[in-house]
């Protein structure tokens, strides 16, 4: 008879109950959970807040905290926070979602010289929140399968039945959300509901536009709806999901050409004025807009003092479709994505 | 015994930990009334639903059948036959539990993308989640008395007829238990579903969560899903049962002689090689790839060690506040059976089913509006990681607690022992190992929690599986390989544990009750 196999537990059990005396303590001694200056409820892509703040940090002397999500998700996070919000500033990868939070009242006016950059179209009337950088929806076709003159001149035409599985896009983001407020700003509740249907119908569904472009860069599908910094990144990086592929731009001011806005809000709510106005001002500066514009992201930067990698199509050539940036309609979007099954 | 007297302060603790557990299901139950009957008719009976239904039935269904064949026959394999290297087999057979299943998902998709659809994730998601069943079973087995058996084999039945008739009853709890345990945990998966593109009622709520935050359709197909799990609760219930699989005496007295696998050694251990070469080979392959191949690779040493402090610190404050909150739920429904017992006892169960994010939101919600203090704590995560994990707790503990007959305490009153002392002196160093096998299985499951973790975790508090995930979720697949790692790392001490508590222990009284 031994009891050896029991001495660990009878040692382990102190132990564990002392463990939980040791949380209490190194939760906030050791910084890991420590208070901040600045919390951004981030909904851009986290790599690039990583890349960028380091530097406000390192000129403001500033401690900022970055909370990452994705934008409706962050946007209806803060509206059922309300006013206990520990959100100073939040920034969208689509401005739908800005909408959602200044329709709840709860961002604070900017003042003038934090949005002085950027051209008056992408800053709301209201000018609760402002415009840092832009993205354009684009459709990717495998170049093993498909040539430039085999893509349809308007998004709307995906939803034809010659696409019927040969065509991918991912529902569930923000993006495509953002895209289909614009087709709805401008073609109105009954086509896109019948877009959005032709595309259920037709559609290959996966979770976001990485896989939309590898999805399109194997041949998995012929064509995909994205925006086009994903290909230009990979292209960057080192090809391997875009060296089969080409981006197709509708131009024309096509809803399918449709330009969406970046968005950087203050919360009414934050006891951190100052640093979420500084913020923002360094957000659309020059110095930001030509860091982001050099950074892995390559999205288009609204301030017209910075400059792109010269082989992304140059912003001026877009033609994109006339959309009030705040007036596109999340809620309406996800309902109508609802009835279609696609949500 | 059951007619003994219930502790009222014992059944206050119980009651107060099932209806902590019962938050996320009165959030939605509140909603759908909220909702209204007219609205929640529109929201269901569309085809969206019964796309939904379809997918999760079929995969929970084919899962929880895989996993219980796997994990029976790995485990007779390893504890009952002369198998070389059954010390070996056992850790290789536990360790994929180090391996969080969307890890695996993205270990498989990473490598090969046609790994995607139904066949995709029935296999990531059974070879995740098997040890679920196997770990259970192992630790029947090896406290089953062999008295039984060889009676068994003495009256003439064959191994495989005692198998049958007399092993795989006792094996019952466990295998169920595991079972069970797997379907819910199916019903809650995200990460792994989400990246092999096989939607179930989890990612759509997930991605309903994502559009709407709080929105009625979610909701909604929430309330399917918790329905689905009552589902699941009742047929457990059911084929439960209100058997007792009492013994006495500290562990088996002896192994059973071990069955000779003869000429079936060599598909034997082909067959194992094969497991462990998917379950746990893959992952690590697919991992050492990305970390030495992607070209997005970096090592940011305080990130990733920001990210191991927060894991650990959450996880062993979970794990331990999770193992106290079941000790009186399973003193309750193992000692002091009825219906308040039993209900006590499935509240906690509830919340397994219900996706992280809904967990998560309904805290966000319940403490914005009754207790905005620990909104944005630690505190609040934590009790998240209790509500999501005290089935395993439970499920472990309970095994434990079923094994250590409670004739002995009656004993130990008679011997003049108060009902305090009797627990500490009696039945705790019983039930210590499954304590301890709780602990760890729920400090597993904390330090691979995704989505709970992203809704509530304090500001500026990233783990290792949040880091991971923004990684992989951008395909950055070098970068998010060292946190996979690491995960692996934090992992290993609990895993270990587990393949000690049950070690076959060398006693020799034993008296089946």
């Amino acid at each position: 008879m031994t009891t050896r196999p029991r001495r660990p537990l009878r040692h382990g059990l102190p132990v564990a109950l002392a463990a939980t005396l040791l949380p209490a303590s190194t939760l906030t001694g050791c910084g890991v959970f420590g208070s901040p200056d600045l919390v951004i409820y981030n909904a851009q892509h986290e790599q690039l807040l990583d890349e960028i703040v380091p530097i406000f940090e390192e000129e403001s002397g500033l401690d900022v905290e970055l909370r990452n999500g994705k934008d409706l998700e962050m946007a209806n996070q803060i509206v059922e926070e309300g006013k206990d919000s520990p959100a100073d500033v939040f920034l969208t990868e689509n401005s739908p979602a800005m909408s959602i939070v200044d329709n709840a009242g709860l961002f604070a006016e900017l003042p003038a010289s934090s949005y002085a950059t950027i051209p008056d179209q992408y800053v709301p009337d209201d000018k609760t929140w402002t415009g840092f950088l832009a993205r354009s929806t684009v459709a990717m076709y495998n170049t093993d399968s498909m040539t430039e003159a085999d893509m349809p001149a308007s998004l709307m035409d995906f939803a034809k039945p010659e696409w019927k599985g040969r065509v991918a896009f991912s529902p569930t983001g923000a993006d495509f959300q953002a895209i289909v407020s614009a087709v709805l700003a401008i073609e109105g509740e009954d086509a896109t509901a019948a877009w959005l249907k032709g595309l259920k119908d037709n559609g290959v569904i996966v979770q976001n536009n990485l896989v939309v472009m590898q999805s399109v860069d194997s041949g998995e599908v012929d064509a995909g709806i994205a925006y086009s910094y994903y290909w230009y990144r990979d292209r960057q990086e080192n090809g391997s999901d875009s060296d089969s592929s080409a981006l197709h731009f509708f131009g024309n001011q096509d809803p399918g050409a449709f330009l969406s806005i970046s968005g950087a809000g203050m919360l009414a709510s934050s006891e951190h004025k100052d640093a979420a106005e500084e913020f923002i001002t360094w957000l659309t500066g020059t110095e930001a807009q030509q860091a982001m514009a050099e950074s892995y992201a390559l999205e288009y930067p609204l301030n017209p003092e910075a400059k792109l990698n010269p082989e992304v199509k140059p912003f001026d050539e877009l033609q994109p479709p006339t959309v009030d940036v705040s007036s596109l309609n999340g809620p309406q979007v996800t309902d109508l994505m609802t009835e279609a099954g696609l949500l | 015994m059951t007619g003994r007297r219930t502790p009222p302060l014992l059944l206050a603790a119980g009651a107060a930990v099932a209806l902590l557990a019962l938050v996320p299901l009165a959030y939605v139950g509140t909603y759908v009334v909220v909702i209204g009957p007219v609205d929640l008719w529109h929201l269901v009976a569309r085809p969206r639903i019964a796309e939904l239904l379809r997918n999760t039935i079929t995969l929970a269904a084919a899962c929880m059948a895989a996993t219980a064949v796997l994990g029976v026959a790995l485990a007779f394999l390893v504890e009952r036959t002369d198998l070389p290297g059954r010390r070996y087999w056992h850790g290789l057979l536990v360790a994929p539990l180090a391996v969080p299943a969307f890890v695996n998902g993205y270990a498989w998709v990473s490598l090969d993308r046609s790994v995607h659809g139904f066949a995709g994730a029935f296999g990531v998601v059974t070879l995740s989640y098997y040890p679920l069943v196997y770990l259970p079973v192992v630790a029947m087995l090896r406290r089953l008395d062999p008295a039984l058996e060889e009676s068994a084999w003495s009256l003439g039945h064959s191994r495989v007829r005692t198998f049958r008739s007399v092993v795989l009853p006792q094996l019952r709890p466990a295998l169920l238990g595991g079972a069970l345990l797997v379907g819910l945990h199916l019903l809650a998966e995200f990460g792994a579903l989400s990246l092999l593109r096989f939607p179930t009622f989890t990612t759509a709520i997930y991605d309903q969560y994502g559009s709407t935050f709080n929105g009625a359709a979610a909701t909604a197909m929430a309330g399917v899903l918790v329905l689905l799990c009552l589902v699941l609760l009742l047929a457990d219930l059911r084929l439960r049962g209100d058997r007792r699989y009492a013994r006495v005496g500290r562990g088996a007295a002896r192994s059973v002689v071990p069955l000779s696998l003869g000429s079936w050694r060599a598909p034997a251990l082909g067959a194992l090689v094969v497991v462990v070469v998917l379950a746990l080979g893959v992952p690590a392959y697919s991992l050492v790839k990305w970390l030495v191949v992607g070209t997005s690779t970096q090592f940011p040493v305080d990130d990733l060690t920001r990210a191991l402090v927060a894991t650990v610190v959450l996880a062993l404050a979970g794990a331990v506040v999770t193992t106290l909150a079941a000790v009186p739920v399973v003193w309750l429904a193992v000692r002091h059976r009825g219906w308040a017992s039993t209900l006590i006892e499935r509240s906690t169960y509830v919340a397994n089913a219900l996706p992280g994010i809904v967990v998560g939101l309904a805290l966000v919600v319940a403490s914005l509006r009754l207790v905005p203090a620990v909104y944005q704590t630690a505190t609040l995560l934590v009790a998240a990681y209790a509500i999501l994990f005290l089935p395993r707790a439970v499920v472990t503990v309970r095994a434990g607690l079923e094994q250590a007959p409670a004739v002995l305490d009656d004993v130990a009153h008679s011997l003049g022992v108060g009902p305090l002392a009797t627990a500490r002196r009696v039945t705790l160093p019983l039930i210590a190992p499954s304590l301890g096998a709780g602990a760890a299985l729920v400090f597993l499951a904390i330090s691979t929690e995704l989505t709970a973790t992203l809704m509530l975790s304090p500001i500026g508090t990233r783990t290792l599986a949040t880091e991971f995930w923004a990684a992989s979720s951008e395909l950055r697949y070098g970068a998010a390989a060292p946190y996979a790692l690491l995960l692996v790392l934090v992992s290993i001490p609990a895993t270990v544990l587990l393949m000690r508590t049950d070690g076959p222990a060398a006693q020799t009284q034993e008296v089946p009750a």
